[in-house]
């Protein structure tokens, strides 16, 4: 019995089909949230009010003509896409959405796994550099270089801002700092700093306007993805959605108390909290611009890391009171 | 650090007309920058001399999709000079209400385009939605949303009616609330501003030297415009400021055309209520007395200049088109050079380029053997393509 339901969780919800629906779906709602405010109608035709078009545009990706440059490596240039998707849904099951205890550890659910899935969301970083350099493409390298450059910018506030309500909980474990908060839900406030710092973090890690940096179209074509195309190009695409869902998901997690309920409450207040996260990274996206690489990297640690290590300081002392009263 | 030459064009995301950038650049920083034109000549002036007066009236309105009207009103005072021909009052008001909706069109579009290359999609969205108001006002006018045909050689081919005249109020109203809107968002919103500020310098003196042309020049400091220096139509009667900024950067240029569109709001505005009454056009000549003029002109992108040489026929014997966007290249390479790359469809985008226009004559260069030839399209077609053709097969 545990059998199938580990598969269940692997293979359905919160696995590869739940992630795979339900990213495209926040494509959708992204795209049609972001239309919106620039006052454009946003997708429309296919499925209703243009539901299904990011999986029409995801199989339309898939029956395109697939070129590997004749100077690229092609194993790497081909498998990177799978490895990066790989990656993402990996970082989906360590959520603590259904299937787990938080008394008892298991194996989506330790001490420590706030730490993997940080990192886990890490590497697709490095598959995008991965993925521009070996593209051996002019474009396709600055863009690559343009992703790493940034990683140094946002990764400190990133993990400080993500890390410090985990401190408070006294617990490195998703379950158990959601489980926290559910009982003292008004600790959640003294958070609100990391929350935004976090945001703006996740922003620049899905590299979407202002950090839209690595990719932009009018400077250096398609930056990083510039070589791909057809299927690897569909999976870059499907990576980043997911991404967004995982990103938001564990922001949700660790800042507004979780998931908490039976199976299916627990997935309402999944599906809730991540569009809260989502429609601020599309307001965020439809009132900027985008910015240079340099002014990203001072904003970063002028303004996002101070931020985030304030936040710390606060913990540090909130913890600190409240350890005394709790006692 | 070592130098690469990166080829920006002839086909690029940030390009809408094939032109081939080509930067020398340290890192990413620029150390150099090249020009190459040629790749959208289309033989417009050979083709003018083989045409009426009259039908040329409708080639010069194809010389540009932006500023047709600016070609053609250039280019129909060229040759009212030519002939000594009085314009009617009423037809030089409607002449100017035209060119002054057609600046309004162009800067708002501009605005998008720059917005775009910057990144800033949403603004890039709103104003080209509020620019429909203003195509569909002229439309009103002329019957056509892009090449209006509104000027004829001796004043313009249509009237306007009390109805057209509040219609147009009404839209003015309209855009110029929403380029309040617009001013205020495009000089304070932080991002944008970061991004646009100190880009793309050009200091007074440089612009001046060389010749610089338009908002690009006014955007350096310099009270230069046509309709004030050298008045043409009605502006000597129209009371208007002529705009300037002293930043000298793309923030510079978007806010001289910001102002401009206030501007041209004003200009409407008095046309409108100070429209005299009487005729539209005189008669024209279908042939043209012998001599040579010059006519100038202020675009939306700056001066155009045209030449026309009459031999006493009906067609002219030369036709030589100055379009503003070829006096700004010189001043553009100097723009590029030390800044970064991330900037240089914006510091491109702020010349307002208008590349097809701009082009007027296209040099052959065998690769292999170094020399230039003149041959035709068809020993072009012979000699390379069909040799491509056979290698590859």
């Amino acid at each position: 019995m545990s059998i199938l339901k580990s598969l269940i969780y692997l293979l359905i919800y919160p696995g590869l089909l739940f992630l795979f629906v339900y990213s495209t779906f926040c494509e959708w709602f992204d795209r049609k949230l972001y239309a919106r405010l620039q006052n454009r109608v946003g997708p429309a035709y296919t499925g209703r009010a243009g539901i299904l078009q990011p999986v029409a545009d995801f199989f339309k990706l898939l029956f395109k003509e697939d070129i590997i440059p004749e100077r690229a490596d092609r194993v790497i240039f081909s498998s990177l896409p799978v490895v990066g998707l790989a990656i993402v849904l990996t970082a989906g099951l360590y959520l603590p959405l259904w299937n787990i205890d938080v008394s008892i550890p298991s194996y989506n659910s330790f001490q420590g796994d706030i730490i993997v899935v940080l990192y886990l969301l890490s590497l697709p970083t490095l598959i995008f550099f991965l993925a521009g350099w070996h593209s051996t493409n002019f474009f396709s390298t600055l863009g690559g270089v343009r992703v790493l450059t940034m990683l140094f910018g946002y990764e400190v506030p990133l993990f400080l801002a993500i890390l410090s309500p985990a401190i408070v909980a006294d617990s490195w474990r998703l379950a158990e700092i959601a489980d926290f908060y559910q009982k003292c839900p008004f600790l959640l406030l003294f958070q609100l700093t990391g929350f935004f710092v976090a945001v703006i973090a996740l922003q620049a890690k899905l590299e979407r306007t202002p950090f839209d940096i690595p990719h932009a179209e009018t400077e250096i074509v398609g930056g990083t993805f510039t070589e791909y195309s057809g299927k690897k190009l569909a999976f870059f695409r499907l990576m980043t959605d997911i991404e967004m869902v995982v990103g938001s998901g564990l922001i949700a997690t660790v800042f507004m108390a979780g998931f908490p309920g039976n199976a299916f409450v627990s997935f309402v207040n999944f599906i809730i909290k991540t569009l809260i996260v989502i429609s601020i990274l599309s307001l965020i996206r439809a009132a900027c611009s985008r910015i240079r690489i340099d002014q990203m990297v001072n904003f970063s640690w002028k303004w996002l890391t101070p931020l985030a290590v304030m936040q710390l300081f606060i913990s540090i002392l909130v913890k600190g009171v409240f350890w005394r009263i709790l006692q | 650090m070592k130098k690469i030459t990166i080829p920006i064009g002839p086909q690029h995301p940030a390009l809408k007309e094939p032109i081939s950038l080509r930067m020398t650049i340290e890192g990413e920083v620029i150390k150099d920058a090249d020009i190459r034109l040629g790749y959208n000549h289309r033989g417009i002036e050979k083709l003018a001399e083989s045409k009426t007066y009259i039908q040329n009236i409708y080639l010069m309105e194809r010389i540009c999709g932006i500023c047709s009207h600016s070609h053609t009103t250039c280019y129909v005072q060229a040759v009212e000079a030519l002939c000594g021909l009085e314009v009617p009052k009423r037809g030089l008001y409607i002449r100017t209400l035209v060119s002054e909706l057609e600046r309004i069109h162009s800067h708002l579009l501009w605005l998008g385009v720059a917005a775009h290359e910057a990144g800033f999609d949403s603004l890039f969205m709103y104003t080209w939605r509020d620019r429909e108001v203003v195509m569909d006002l002229l439309e009103i006018i002329s019957g056509n949303r892009v090449h209006y045909a509104i000027n004829t050689i001796g004043g313009v081919r249509r009237d306007i009616s009390e109805q057209q005249k509040e219609k147009i109020l009404e839209g003015i109203e309209f855009l110029r609330k929403r380029t309040e809107y617009y001013t205020n968002l495009g000089t304070t919103e932080p991002t944008f501003v970061a991004r646009i500020s100190g880009v793309g310098k050009l200091p007074k003196e440089k612009a001046i030297e060389l010749c610089a042309v338009g908002p690009t020049l006014r955007a350096s400091d310099v009270a230069s415009d046509i309709r004030k220096d050298d008045p043409y139509a009605v502006y000597d009667e129209i009371p208007f400021d002529v705009c300037t900024a002293d930043t000298c950067d793309v923030l510079g240029r978007v806010v001289v055309r910001v102002k401009e569109l206030i501007e041209s709001y004003k200009i409407v505005e008095f046309v409108i209520k100070n429209l005299p009454a009487g005729e539209i056009k005189i008669k024209a000549p279908r042939k043209v007395p012998e001599g040579e003029t010059v006519s100038r002109y202020e675009a939306p992108r700056g001066e155009n200049i045209h030449y026309v040489k009459s031999n006493g026929t009906d067609k002219p014997e030369r036709l030589k088109v100055r379009a503003p966007t070829l006096a700004n290249y010189p001043a553009t390479i100097e723009m590029l050079k030390n800044g970064f790359v991330a900037d240089i469809p914006l510091i491109f985008a702020a010349i307002d380029p208008c590349i097809c226009c701009a082009e007027r004559v296209v040099e052959l260069i065998d690769v292999k053997s170094g020399r230039s030839d003149i041959m035709t399209f068809s020993e072009i077609k012979r000699k390379y393509f069909c040799e491509k053709k056979r290698e590859t097969l």
